[in-house]
């Protein structure tokens, strides 16, 4: 195979934060196939019947997992509010340089507020088996 | 005129024929798991999650076991492609990559029909 052209170059660029966003886009994609594993383990110990249930929220519910599914939900929200981005870059709106560094504060943003409030419904104080 | 053969021109290069429909499929399971994962963190919120009568109930509520088989469904679909592109990118060794590309797909397949038999499994119990 002769040698062939490959892009991006990426060494040659000045780092933007922007950059960063889009690298994490994929990290979080990655992170959330794993989280895939843990959704289907909840449906199929569902489907087992109570005994199973009850055994998998204990196993979900320790500290450790916790720290773990607010990760997920963290990694979920931004996934999701960067996805958009991409789906409205894809038909063209905010390819100017300005509008995506705005959006990319967006992103963070709107991605932070969705894992505050859904890791408190989630995950807060009122999920703690006492 | 090249003596160079048509062959080698485009070796290395892919099939230029199935990129297109990986970018669109890659595409629209994320636009279809907008509403998806949106409908199922909204649910989530709202169920005492410990209660297995309630879960249960809510999977096996209405449209709701359509949506989670759906969800299952799109979800595998879309990691799957994301992990091939992963693999593609960062797998440089030919032969680890063929065998890792064989083994996510076979890995999300089983992943879709576990979920769906779950979630087929509960709705049709109750």
């Amino acid at each position: 195979m002769s040698a062939r052209p490959l892009s991006p170059h990426l060494s040659v660029y000045r780092f933007m934060y922007t950059m960063a966003l889009s690298i994490l886009h994929r990290i979080t994609g990655l992170l959330l196939s794993i989280g895939l594993l843990v959704l289907i383990y909840w449906l199929m110990s569902a489907s087992l019947g109570e005994l199973s249930y009850g055994g998998a929220v204990t196993f979900l519910s320790a500290p450790l997992f916790r720290v773990l599914l607010l990760g997920w939900l963290l990694a979920f929200a931004y996934h999701l509010c960067n996805g958009i981005r991409h789906l409205l870059w894809d038909v063209g709106i905010g390819f100017e340089k300005h509008q995506a560094r705005a959006s990319a504060w967006l992103v963070i943003i709107a991605a932070l507020l969705i894992t505050a409030i859904a890791g408190y419904l989630l995950l807060g104080p009122a999920t703690v088996n006492p | 005129m090249s003596l160079r053969s048509p062959l080698a021109t485009v070796l290395g290069r892919g099939t230029g024929r199935n990129a297109v429909q990986h970018w669109w499929v890659q595409r629209m399971t994320a636009l279809a798991l907008l509403p998806l994962t949106v409908w199922l963190l909204a649910g989530l919120v709202r169920l005492p999650l410990t209660d297995f009568a309630t879960v249960t109930a809510w999977i096996s509520l209405g449209w709701n076991p359509v949506l989670m088989s759906l969800l299952v469904l799109v979800l595998c679909w879309h990691s799957s492609l994301g992990i091939q592109v992963i693999l593609e990118d960062y797998v440089h060794s030919s032969a680890a990559r063929t065998l890792l590309l064989v083994l996510s797909r076979f890995m999300h397949v089983l992943l879709a029909a576990t979920g769906i038999y779950a979630v087929l499994h509960i709705a049709l119990r109750s």
